[in-house]
Parts: C-alpha cells; structure tokens; sequence
C-alpha cells in the first residue's frame, strides 16, 4: 500500500459543499493550446465559491472547463501546474481544459480548513496533499460518471470515464464533463472510490509544462506590486535600522509641500510617507531625519555575536539526542578530529520586494499581497486590524520569491497600521534597502563537532555541540521550553551515518537580529557542517569520501542509490586538471535525499568557479519532472549565492548590507552546468523538492574546494576564505 | 512635460523629469510587466528598450528619454511570439517569474548583437538576477531563441 497517512482527510472535503451556487465567475484566458493546459488568469486569485463545483477543489464549467482550486500558493516552485496534475490524474479530464487558480482562504476559514492548512512551507506541497487531491479528483470522477448513469437509467459499473467524457459503451452513448457537472454537484455517493496506487499513474509523472508559464513572459502575471485599487495611495516606509528600536519624534518639515506628498505617519518603529506616487513617496522619505530609540542593541555587531555563538560552544548544552556512551568511547582512543563550523545570518532577498495592498473599511479589510501562508495572513490581519478573521479578504497573487519570507507578512501587518491612520487604500512597497536590511534572516550558528576514529578508521563517536539562534522564540511561534529546537538540529540529530556513539547538543541564544525560515531552513546550515566535517573524518581515515560514506550508509538503500548516483554521474574518482576539485555530499530534508557533486576551479586570485553540479534526489515520487529538475537547480543556484557570497553582517546594531551591490547573488557568469537525475526509492516515501536542493550545495562546493586546494572552509561563505590558485 | 512614445504609443507627461523612467512606465503609464527590484540598476528586473538598446529603467531618469522610443514587455510582441518568448515558453523557464520581463527584454536586446552567442557571450552581457536560479534554462533559451531567429 502506498497509502501512508500523514495528513488526516476527511470526507467532508470531497462532497458537495453546502455552499455551492451557481453563476461563478471565471478569469479569461487565451485558448488552451493542445498540450498545454488553460492555465492561470493574470492572478492566480479567484472569485469566490465560482460554480457549479463538485468539491471544494473543483468546478467544471458547462463549456467543459475544468477549474482546479490549489491548496498552495505559487511561487516558481510549480505549485500550480502540480496541484492540478493530482487532481486531474483521477479526474480522467481532459488536460488542456484545466485551469487553476488558488484555493479561497476565506472559504478555508469558514468550511473548516477543507483545504488543509494552506501554508507553502516546508516543502509541503506535494508531499501533505497529494492524498486529497487525488481523493478529490476521484470522488468527482464518480459523480460524473453517477450522474451520467443516472441519466441514461444504467449502472454506473457500465459506464466510464476518459478525456472529460462519460461513455456507456453498451448503447455508444457518451457526455462530456461540461454537460454532467450540474447534475454531478448533486450526487452523493455511498462510498468514496479508494484512490490509484503509484504503478497506475498515467499522467503524474509526466514532464507537462508549467500552467504559468505563457502569463510570466508577457508581463502579464499580476504581483501584488501590480495591484492597482481605485483611490489607492502610495507609502514608502523606515523602519527604526536597529531591530527592536522605537521611532522618538520626526521632523515633517522637509517634505511639506512637496510635490504629491499627502502625509507622513509616525508609526510606534517607524515611519512612512504617503504620496499619490510611489516615487514621489520614497523621495520624500530620504528627506526625513527621524530620531530613533535604538536602545542598548545599537552597540553591537558580528564580531560580538560571533563571539558569543562561539563562547556558547563552551557552556551547557540541552541533549537533543543521546545514543550510546560518547564519553566511554571517547575514552577508549583512537584517532580524535574535532573542527569548529560558522555560518553568518542570511537575508531572503527574493526579487519581489516585501509589499502589500491594503484596503481598511470599518467592517472589511482587503489585502492584496503575496504570502506563502493566506491563513496566517488573516490571523494577522486580524490582529493588526481588530477585524474578525470573517471580514478579511485576502487576494493572494503570484509571489515574487518566497524562501520562507512570505510566512510571515511584516509588510501587510505595517500596511494596516498605515491604513488606519490614512483612511485610504494603501499600497506600502518596501525598498531594496528596507527588504535587505527588514528581513527575518537565516539564523547565525557554530558548531562544534569531536569524532574519534576506530583501528579500521571508522568513527567510533559523534559529539556535536550547536548554537544557534532560535525561529520559533524569534518569531513567537513557541517558547521552546524544553530547549531543542527541531529546526535548530534537523540534519546533525538526525545524522544519517552509522556511528554507535552520538550525541547533539544545543544551546539557543538570539540576539536582537530577528530570524526566520531560510530555505531548507536548519539544514542550510547543518549540511554544510556535518557534511563539510564527515569529509574531515574521511581524509583524516586516508579514505575516499565517497567511499566512506557508502561504508557509513550500508544497508541504506535509498541513501546509496542517490550516493552511487552522483558519483557514477560525476565521474567520481577520474582526475582532473590542477587548482580543480570535486566534493560530494548528501542529506536528508523534507522527506527526500539530495546528494550533490560540484566541480570546481580555484582560480588564479583565490575565486572559486563551480563548473558543474552533478545532483540526484530521492523524493520517493515525482509528479512532474521538468518541475522538479528546475527546484533541484533553483536550490543549487540559491546554495550557492549563499556558499560564495551571501552574509548579513551588522555594525551597530544594523544590517550593513543594503542593496544587491553588497549582499552579491549568483548570476549567469556564476551558474554551473547542473544535472539533475532523480533516485526514486518509490514506495512509501513523498518528498518535498524546493527546499533540499539547497541543502547540499555548501558542502560539496567547499569539499571540493578542499579536493582542489587543501584549505578546509570552516566558515561561510567563500569570498572570506583566502585561497590560492596557481 | 516630457514627451515619449511607449510601445508605439506618444504620451505627455507632466511629471518630474528626474523621475526614473521605471516608475513613469509602472505608475503613470500603468503598464506593469516591468518590475522593480533593486532601484539601483543591480538586478536588471526593470529592464526595457531605449530605441532598441536594453537599458536598466530604474537607472535612467524620464528626462533623458524625452523624445525616445520605448520598448517594454508588453510591447515586445502582441502575442508572445517574439522569438525569445517562444523560447521561454519551450524551455518553461519562469519560476516565481518576477525578473522574467527584464530577463526577456535583455535577451531580446542582446541577441540582436550576438545572433549567434557562445556560452562565454552570455556570461559576459547578461547580468541580470533571477533568485530562483533560473539560469541553466535561460541559456537554454538564448541559444534556442538564436536558432529560432535565424530559421
């Protein structure tokens, strides 16, 4: 049975919602072309309840348009085209009808969560709806196919259903979905349909171009930058530059009677002003001179809080795992390698920056915004509002970026704080400036890790010590009473390598520099630790890396079939010219397995040029392989901004980096050629793609750094590290 | 007032002539395929024609285009079947698609000057930034866009 039960399904998702009506309206689009699919509107966004719709996840249209609601939003990690493959897969649809747009979060909110919770994170997508939407498909499959036999007064189990259309062979009589769906929104069958297995698939698996593709190279797709609103003005806004400040007073004189401006609002961190145009908004800003309350925060900087994340490694430590005796086998002897591992905060920096769409009534509150999670957007709207959840609407575009930024939607709670104090439409965009130095960051951590090696060079012992700065306290999703924070650990707790002695410590500590979910969030970092480190254990054993971890992986079939995957692709093994280098590494994260060989070139100034990625992954299934390829690249290319340049630094208690001149990013010079090549272990295993990608990246990138040079990067990124090429 | 024709369109403009061009384009004109990404002509998301030439709108004030032809997204076809679009849309390279406009638009521009692009061409003329990694399919798009150009 593939059928592993990880998210809880109800029947109520599947029937006819109470809530059904007719004459829903449906965004046009251009003609569905053979092979491609209808598509997407300009936003991703619906009309509420459009009908008739024969579960919450469908609605098929008398002309034969099959409308599919996502549970997930789309920001380029596809999303939108995957969702409705599941769906369709059961629906025996016929593909080029299908549109999708989101699922409502307002409805979500008043039929139960229907939809699940909603929020992309975690790689989820996939991997928490795939049961549901197949479920959904295949209860409308037989309704259509009910409704039809109903209507011919035959039994159902004679007829059938193929490319939108029920047949009853017999009498060579045939309807397509457009003309059942009515009648088919009414049935209620006795029991739902028990869903496919993987080895009946006929359309997941298929290499089916993105649903979004033809609105993203016209212009057309609508952000939530684009949102235009009738009456709407504009604001541009600074925040006190020191996290946790306060705004004391601000001078207005300088932009009064400027040209557009309306107003300045003093907010209790910051302050904005509002203009008809942005422009005109954001160059009054500059004029101002606010003075800020920075408290005692404004003395510090990174060479402090490297200091104190390094200090901690000294101090107690909370178990998060303890297997074995590490101190016994310590004692036994044996050859001991211990290293010390830094990693710096990270910024999000996704091209769309951070900005928001409010329209504040007394009794309704519009939101136009990109968010990774439209339930926790109406939470907080909520909350900043005072408005009862019912009375927000959120329009949920196409996101810009999300990497985890867009979980939490600073940006729309300051929107509304705006709005209450302008009584207009207001649409709030925060500069580069303000996203680069306002973002939640990729936590700042050290990492200290001791192994000793047996006569047969193998680890007998594993003692890993973290500091790092906890998400959930920094955000305010939980205390963490006990101490160990899984996304603190994830990917050193659950080290995949047989060794009989472990044991991983963790301290939290925070500093004032707020912190967040960063694409593959712990194990960004922890990847390139233990990674980086069990390639320390592997020269300091005289062994291959490759081999050494294949010894530490027996009987992991699944993790050898990515390791054997990647080295066999990379031609692992086979020399290379001098000042060149490959590393090889692989991790476990949101369900799958990434392993990742990078090539590279220590050039003649000490710069590293990756030339080649070589990448298999192992998330059990895959729905659409185009799409995934493209999140395996997309998590290099994003690992490797981070590996080569990427690192917030503060002075002062601020961010120093402001703008894509000094927080660099790959571009097109920098990007090696990837393979990707899929290890499917099928069975029981759904994994998540956008994040894992990232993961392995740093690691094998600085491993073969190390093949290339002999220089051990112990600390990100690389244009730190001073190396030299011949 | 600045006058200038945006995809074959003449508008006059009572604006500031130091407003950069890409506001004008977004929050005058309304045309909204050109984005804003940086505002410091780094990342190349507000990337549009100036007769013909790929210029980054952020970084280029209204009134020094008086007078000039410009070229955005919306204007680089009227049915997406300019060469590199059709190529974006073969090589489905889109994926947040926020800085696909300006990726579109410096491709246009510079295959006019390299119908023909090595790798290294591409390396060195093309700049511009996509965090979702796109850039494995961009250059598989360029050098199909070449090759659909000179069909």
């Amino acid at each position: 049975m593939n059928q592993i039960v990880r998210t809880e399904i109800s029947r109520r998702q599947f029937v006819v919602s109470s809530t059904a009506a007719a004459g829903g309206l449906l965004i046009s689009v251009a003609l569905p072309k053979a092979a491609r699919a209808a598509g997407t509107g300009m936003q991703p966004y619906g009309a509420d309840e459009a009908a008739p719709e024969i579960n919450a996840f469908l609605a098929i249209h008398p002309d034969g348009t099959i409308l599919i609601r996502s549970p997930h939003q789309e920001m380029g990690q596809g999303a939108i085209t995957a969702m409705p493959m599941i769906v369709a897969e059961e629906l025996e649809c016929d593909w080029s009808k299908v549109k999708v747009e989101y699922a409502s979060a307002a409805r979500n909110l008043r039929d139960h969560e229907v939809y699940g919770p909603m929020a992309t994170v975690g790689s989820r997508g996939v991997r928490t709806s795939w049961q549901m939407l197949l479920q959904a498909g295949a209860s409308a499959r037989e309704r259509l196919i009910a409704a039809a036999a109903h209507r011919w007064n035959v039994p159902a189990s004679t007829c059938t259903a193929a490319n939108s259309t029920v047949t009853h062979a017999q009498s060579g009589r045939s309807l397509d979905y457009g003309a059942l769906a009515a009648d088919a929104a009414a049935i209620k069958l006795d029991k739902e349909p028990a869903i496919r297995t993987p080895d009946q698939f006929k359309l997941i698996g298929k290499r089916l171009p993105r649903l979004d593709t033809p609105v993203k190279i016209n212009g057309t797709a609508r952000f939530a930058i684009d949102t235009k609103v009738p009456g709407m003005v504009y604001a541009a806004v600074a925040a006190c530059p020191v996290f946790g400040g306060k705004l004391k007073s601000v001078d207005e004189s300088p932009v009064r009677g400027r040209r557009g401006v309306l107003q300045v609002v003093k907010l209790d961190n910051a302050v904005a002003v509002v203009a008809d145009r942005f422009w005109r908004a954001k160059e009054a800003l500059l004029l101002l001179k606010p003075e800020w309350d920075v408290g005692p925060a404004g003395t510090t900087d990174s060479v402090q809080f490297a200091k104190l994340y390094r200090d901690t490694l000294d101090g107690p430590m909370v178990n998060a795992r303890s297997d074995g005796n590490v101190d016994d086998a310590f004692a036994k002897g044996g050859k001991v390698v211990e290293a010390t591992y830094e990693a710096p905060y990270l910024a999000h920096a996704t091209m769309e920056p951070l900005n928001a769409t409010v329209h504040l009534q007394a009794d309704k509150l519009e939101i136009w915004l990109g968010s990774q999670s439209p339930m926790g957007t109406i939470k907080q709207a909520a909350a900043a509002s005072g408005l009862k959840p019912e009375q927000i609407v959120v329009h949920n575009c196409f996101i810009g970026g999300g990497f985890g930024r867009r979980s939490i939607n600073d940006e729309m709670r300051q929107a509304v704080l705006l709005a209450k104090q302008v009584g207009k439409p207001v649409k709030l965009v925060w500069t580069r400036e303000e996203d680069m130095t306002h973002d939640r960051y990729r936590p700042q951590a050290a990492v200290r890790m001791k192994t000793a090696l047996g006569p047969d060079g193998m680890p007998t012992a594993f003692d890993a010590r973290i500091a790092v700065g906890s998400i959930l306290r920094s955000t305010g999703i939980s205390k963490v009473e006990n101490g160990v924070e899984a996304q603190a650990v994830e990917g050193i707790a659950n080290i995949p390598y047989a060794i009989p002695n472990v044991r991983v410590g963790c301290m939290l500590k925070n500093t004032h520099v707020p912190v967040m979910f960063w694409r593959s969030v712990g194990s960004s970092q922890n990847a390139f630790f233990v990674e980086s480190y069990i390639d320390e254990m592997a020269h300091a054993a005289g062994q291959d890396p490759y081999q050494f971890r294949r010894k530490l992986l027996a009987g992991k079939s699944d993790f050898l079939g990515v390791l054997d995957t990647i080295a066999q692709k990379s031609d692992w093994g086979k020399p290379l010219g001098p000042n060149r280098g490959r590393g090889i590494a692989i991790h476990e994260c949101y369900g799958s397995i990434i392993g990742q060989v990078a090539e590279v070139t220590v050039k003649h100034d000490g710069g590293v040029r990756v030339d080649r990625v070589v990448a298999a992954v192992d998330c059990g299934h895959v729905v659409n392989p185009g799409i995934v390829e493209a999140q395996i690249q997309s998590g290099v290319i994003y690992g490797l901004s981070a590996a080569l340049y990427g690192e917030i630094t503060i002075k002062d208690g601020r961010v120093v980096q402001n703008n894509f001149d000094e927080y660099e990013v790959v571009r097109l010079a920098d990007a090696p050629k990837i393979e990707v090549y899929l290890a499917l272990s099928g069975g029981k295993k759904w994994g998540g793609i956008g994040e894992p990608g990232t993961a392995a990246t740093a690691p094998a990138v600085a491993n073969a750094v190390f093949a290339a040079t002999g220089t051990r990067v112990r600390s990100m990124p690389l244009k730190n590290v001073k190396l030299s090429g011949a | 007032m600045i006058s200038l024709k945006v995809n074959g369109k003449a508008y006059r403009l009572d604006i500031e002539p130091e407003t950069p061009l890409l506001w004008v384009i977004r929050d005058e004109i309304g045309l909204t395929g050109t984005k804003f990404g940086c505002g410091i002509a780094q990342c190349g998301a507000c990337t549009v024609h100036i007769n013909g030439e790929a210029v980054r709108s952020c970084g280029i004030v209204v009134g020094d285009v008086d007078g000039k032809e410009v070229t955005t997204i919306e204007g680089l076809s009227p049915d997406s079947k300019h060469p590199v679009q059709q190529a974006w849309l073969a090589e489905d390279v889109p994926q947040c698609g926020y800085c696909q406009s300006g990726q579109i638009m410096a491709a246009a521009a510079f295959l006019k000057e390299h119908p023909q692009p090595t790798d290294a061409d591409i390396d060195a003329n093309l700049t511009n930034i996509c965090r979702c990694g796109t850039y494995p399919r961009i250059r598989s798009a360029i050098h199909r866009a070449a090759a659909l150009m000179k069909s």
